[in-house]
C-alpha cells in the first residue's frame, strides 16, 4: 500500500532529476562548484550569530589588548582568532561572515527591488506602447547614460543629506534604494524587449478578443513568458550589486563602520596594507571575490541552459 | 608677413621663457591627510587652516625659526599703562595687490575677527578698543591686564581693509551657518606666498611673493597643497616620490617610510592634547535615549567614561606608542603645566561600572559620539575603541566619524552631545586653555571651544585673574587651582598628547613647529 503514496513522489523526483536543466547542472562542475560555494556562504551568512566564532557587532567583546593579531598559523597568532583580528581587535572570520551577511541582504534586496521596478515599468511599456513606452525608454536612456556607481553616489549622497541622524537600519535602507533604483534600467529594457514579441502572439490576442483586463493580461499572460531572461540576469546582477556595496562602502557612503560590510572591511584593513598587516583586508577581499564569483558562474551556466540555442 | 614672424618670435620667446622657468623653479609638493577648509583666516580656529594660511597672512607677531616670538608686521611694541599697549607696524608692507599696509587694516581685522561668525574671537577678546595713532601706529587698551598679549597675537592675521570692502568679504566666513564669501577662496595677505589657484578638496597652488617685506631663507618658488585621506595612498604617494612631504605619517607605516633610502621622518611632541567633551548643560541631551534630564550633569557618569577608557590599550594598539596619555588638557611643553596633577584616574571598569549604578544607569544609556576621521592621528579608530570601552559599561555609542568639513561646522554650533577634540595652546600658555575650552562661554570667544558648556565659578574668576597677573609664582598656582577643580570635576576627558610625524624626502629641510605649523619660507630643497 505504501508503493502508491510514495510512487507518484519518486516519479516526479525521477522526473526533476533528469529534467534538461537539473540534468544539465549535474553534468556541468562549474556550476556545481560554485553553487557548492554560493550555499555555503549564504548558510554562514544567515546563521552567522551560531557559525562565527565571535560577534564582531557587540562592541563589548572586543580586547583592544587582541587588536592587530595575525592569522592563527603566523607567528604570534591566537588559536581564538583563525584569521587574525583588525586594529579594534575584532576577529577578522567573524567580522568576514557578518560581512558578507550584509552585502548579501543588501545585495539580494536590492536585486529584488530592481527586478520589482523594472519588470513592472517594462511590461507596462512594452504592452501599452505609444507614449508611454516613449516617456519610459527615454528615462532609461537618461540612467544609462551616467555611470551606475555615480548615480548610486548620488542617491546616497542626498539621502544622507535629507536623514542626517538617521539610524543604522535607515542607512541600510537609503545604500539599497541607491542600488536599486540604478539597477532596474536593464530588466525594463529586457522585459519590455520580450513583451513587444508576446503581445503579438495569439495567445496575448485571444485573451484580449475575451475581454480580460490588460492588468491581468499583464500578470497572467505575458509575464511568465518574459521571466525567463529576467531571472539569469538576476543572479548576474546580484554579483554587481553585492561588488556596488562594497565600492560605497569603500568609498565611505555605505555601512557605518561599526557595523561593517565587506567593502567597509576592504577600506579599513587597506590603510594596513603597507604595514604588512595584509590580513584585515585580504580575507573580505578574498570573500568578497568567492561570492561574486560563484553567483557570476551561476547565473552564467543558468544563461546557457536556458538558451534553447545553445543546447 | 610681419605680423606672421612677431607671432613666431613671441611663441618662442615664451617657450624659452617656461622652459627656464621649469628649470629653475622649485616646487614643493606637500600632502596632508585633510584639507585647508578655507582661505580665510578668520573663519576657523584650526592648526592645519591657520599654518598654511600662515604662509600666505601674517599676524603683528609671528614665531621664528626656533618657535621664539619675532615681530612681523609690527617691529616693535611698548605698554604705555599695564592695559596700553602701542604697536609701531612695520613699513613699506604690500599686501599681495599692491596696496600698502596700515594701520587701518589692523583695526579693521580687529572688528573682524571679533566680529559675527568669527572663530578667534578668543585672541582679540581681551581688547576694549583699538586706536590708531597714526598711519603705523596703533593703540590697543585691554578689559584689564594681559601680559602675553603679543602671543596671543600669533595667529591673528591681518588682511586689507580695501580688498575685504571690494570683495565682500568684511565679514568672516561662517561654516556653521553655511556663508561663504570671496575670502574662501582668494587670498590677499602679504606673507611670502600667495595663492594662485584654489580647488577646495583637490589642489591649492601657492607661489612666491615677490615683492615680500622680508627675506626668505629657503628657495621654494612655488607650494603645491594636497589633501590626501586615505592613509596608505598618501603613504604611497610619498614612496613613489609624487609628493614632498606629508603629514602625518600614518603610525602603522613609520617604520617603513623611515627604512626607506629616500626619506626621513621629522618626528617631536605635539602641543596638541586630544580630550573628549561632554554636553553639560542642556536639561536633555540633543542625542540620547535618557529623556527628561542630562547624565553628563552627573559627575559620576563623566567618571565613569572616564574610568572605562583603556588609554593604555590606545596607547600601544591604536597608536603604536606615539602617544603620551595625559591627565589634564596641558602639554607639558605648555607654560602653567603642573606635573604634579599628571596622574591620571585608574582604568577600571568594575569602578566605573559601580559608579554608573550608583548614577542610577545600571543598564548604561544610549549617546551619539561626534567624531572627525581626517583631523588627527587615527581619530576614528580612537573613538571606535572608545565606544568599545564604554560597551563594557553598558553604554551604547552610536559613532559618527566624519570628514572634518561636516564635522567642524557641527560640534562648533553645540550640535552635539558627546564629541573628541584636540587643542594646542598657541600660545604656549596655559591661559589659551583656561579661556576658550574651560571657562563658561560668554563674551569676547571666552569658551567658545568649551562646547559642553562646562561651568565652574571659581575657575572662571582665576581665569580672569591669570590673564592678568605678572607675578609668574602667583599666576602659576592660580593656574594650578583651576586646572585641580577641573581635573576634580572631569570636565573634559583627557586622552593624549599626540606626536609630530612628518614625512620627507631626505634632501628637503623643514622647520616643524611643535603647534604642527609648517613655515614653507624656511623650507630648503636641496638640488
Amino acid at each position: 500500500m505504501s508503493d502508491t503514496s510514495t510512487a507518484p513522489a519518486t516519479a516526479a523526483v525521477a522526473r526533476w532529476w533528469n529534467s534538461d536543466l537539473v540534468h544539465s547542472f549535474r553534468t556541468s562542475p562549474v556550476a556545481v562548484g560554485a553553487a557548492l560555494i554560493a550555499f555555503v556562504c549564504l548558510f554562514c551568512a544567515a546563521f552567522a550569530p551560531w557559525v562565527a566564532p565571535h560577534n564582531p557587532f557587540d562592541l563589548s567583546t572586543l580586547e583592544l589588548s587582541d587588536a592587530r593579531l595575525p592569522p592563527a598559523w603566523m607567528e604570534l597568532g591566537s588559536a581564538k582568532y583563525p584569521l587574525g583580528t583588525d586594529d579594534q581587535g575584532r576577529d577578522i572570520l567573524s567580522a568576514v561572515i557578518f560581512g558578507a551577511r550584509i552585502s548579501l541582504v543588501v545585495g539580494l534586496a536590492s536585486v529584488l527591488l530592481s527586478v520589482l521596478v523594472g519588470v513592472s515599468l517594462g511590461l507596462v511599456a512594452g504592452f501599452r506602447g505609444g507614449w508611454v513606452d516613449a516617456a519610459l525608454m527615454r528615462l532609461c536612456d537618461v540612467m544609462l547614460s551616467f555611470p551606475a556607481i555615480l548615480v548610486a553616489l548620488l542617491i546616497a549622497g542626498v539621502g544622507r543629506a535629507l536623514f542626517p541622524n538617521a539610524t543604522e537600519g535607515l542607512a541600510f535602507g537609503v545604500l539599497i534604494l541607491s542600488i536599486s533604483l540604478t539597477g532596474w534600467v536593464q530588466y525594463a529594457r529586457t522585459v519590455r524587449g520580450s513583451t513587444l514579441v508576446e503581445r503579438n502572439k495569439e495567445y496575448v490576442q485571444a485573451a484580449r478578443v475575451t475581454g480580460v483586463a490588460p492588468l491581468r493580461i499583464m500578470r497572467r499572460h505575458v509575464l511568465p513568458n518574459v521571466m525567463g531572461p529576467v531571472l539569469v540576469l538576476a543572479t548576474i546582477q546580484v554579483a554587481t550589486a553585492i561588488i556596488t556595496e562594497a565600492t560605497l562602502s569603500f568609498l565611505g557612503v555605505g555601512s557605518p563602520p561599526t557595523a561593517p560590510s565587506l567593502g567597509t572591511l576592504i577600506r579599513i584593513g587597506n590603510n594596513y596594507l603597507f604595514s604588512g598587516e595584509w590580513w584585515i583586508t585580504v580575507f573580505p577581499g578574498a570573500m568578497l571575490v568567492l561570492i561574486a564569483l560563484s553567483v557570476n558562474l551561476l547565473g552564467d551556466w543558468l544563461r546557457d541552459a536556458l538558451n534553447p540555442r545553445l543546447r | 608677413m610681419k605680423f606672421k614672424r612677431h607671432l613666431v618670435s613671441a611663441a618662442l620667446v615664451a617657450g624659452f621663457g617656461c622652459f627656464a622657468l621649469g628649470a629653475q623653479a622649485v616646487t614643493l609638493r606637500v600632502a596632508n591627510q585633510g584639507d585647508a577648509l578655507g582661505m580665510d583666516p578668520h573663519s576657523l580656529n584650526e592648526s592645519l587652516q591657520l599654518s598654511v594660511l600662515g604662509n600666505v597672512y601674517e599676524p603683528l607677531v609671528t614665531r621664528g625659526r626656533d618657535y621664539k616670538l619675532t615681530p612681523a608686521l609690527a617691529t616693535e611694541w611698548t605698554q604705555t599703562s599695564p592695559t596700553t599697549w602701542r604697536f609701531k607696524l612695520r613699513k613699506g608692507v604690500t599686501f599681495h595687490d599692491g596696496t600698502p599696509f596700515t594701520a587701518d587694516d589692523v583695526l579693521f581685522s580687529y572688528e573682524r575677527a571679533k566680529g559675527e561668525g568669527s572663530d578667534m574671537k578668543s585672541y582679540v577678546g581681551q581688547i576694549k578698543e583699538a586706536k590708531k595713532i597714526d598711519d603705523h601706529t596703533v593703540e590697543f587698551i585691554l578689559n584689564q591686564p594681559f601680559p602675553i598679549l603679543p602671543e596671543l597675537f600669533t595667529q591673528w592675521h591681518m588682511m586689507s581693509k580695501k580688498w575685504c570692502e571690494t570683495n565682500q568679504a568684511t565679514r568672516p566666513v561662517d561654516r556653521r551657518k553655511g556663508i561663504e564669501n570671496a575670502a574662501s577662496f582668494r587670498a590677499n595677505g602679504t606673507g611670502p606666498y600667495r595663492l594662485r589657484e584654489r580647488q577646495p578638496g583637490v589642489r591649492t597652488t601657492f607661489v612666491r611673493n615677490g615683492n615680500y617685506w622680508g627675506k626668505i631663507d629657503g628657495n621654494v618658488d612655488e607650494v603645491i597643497f594636497t589633501p590626501i585621506g586615505n592613509d596608505a595612498t598618501r603613504v604611497a604617494a610619498l614612496l613613489s616620490g609624487e609628493i614632498d612631504v606629508m603629514e602625518p605619517v600614518p603610525v602603522q607605516d613609520v617604520e617603513r617610510v623611515k627604512n626607506s633610502p629616500k626619506l626621513k621622518v621629522l618626528q617631536g611632541p605635539e602641543l596638541r592634547v586630544i580630550f573628549l567633551g561632554m554636553d553639560q548643560k542642556r536639561d536633555e541631551l540633543l542625542y540620547s535615549n535618557v529623556k527628561g534630564k542630562n547624565p553628563f550633569k552627573d559627575k559620576r557618569v563623566r567618571q565613569a567614561f572616564y574610568q572605562a577608557i583603556d588609554i593604555e590599550g590606545i596607547k600601544t594598539r591604536v597608536m603604536r606608542g606615539a602617544a603620551t596619555p595625559r591627565a589634564t588638557l596641558l602639554a607639558p611643553q605648555i607654560r602653567g603645566y603642573a606635573a604634579d596633577l599628571e596622574k591620571r584616574l585608574p582604568f577600571d571598569v568594575e569602578a566605573a561600572k559601580k559608579l554608573m549604578a550608583e548614577a542610577g544607569y545600571p543598564n548604561g544609556f544610549e549617546v551619539k559620539m561626534n567624531c572627525p576621521n581626517d583631523r588627527y592621528v587615527n581619530d576614528s579608530a580612537i573613538c571606535q575603541a572608545v565606544a568599545a570601552n564604554l560597551a563594557k559599561i553598558n553604554v551604547k555609542i552610536n559613532l559618527e566619524a566624519e570628514t572634518k568639513a561636516t564635522y567642524f561646522p557641527k560640534i562648533l554650533s553645540r550640535n552635539t552631545s558627546f564629541y573628541m577634540l584636540g587643542w594646542t595652546p598657541s600660545t604656549v600658555d596655559a591661559h589659551n586653555v583656561l579661556y576658550p575650552i574651560m571657562s563658561t562661554p560668554g563674551e569676547g570667544g571666552r569658551g567658545q571651544f568649551n562646547l559642553g558648556s562646562y561651568s565652574n565659578a571659581r575657575v572662571d574668576e582665576l581665569t580672569a585673574k591669570v590673564a592678568s597677573e605678572t607675578d609668574d609664582k602667583k599666576r602659576n598656582e592660580m593656574i594650578h587651582e583651576a586646572l585641580k577643580i577641573h581635573q576634580d570635576e572631569i570636565g573634559h576627558i583627557p586622552l593624549h598628547q599626540q606626536a609630530l610625524n612628518w614625512g620627507a624626502k631626505k634632501d628637503i629641510e623643514l622647520v616643524q613647529w611643535p603647534d604642527n605649523g609648517m613655515p614653507w619660507k624656511y623650507v630648503v630643497v636641496k638640488p
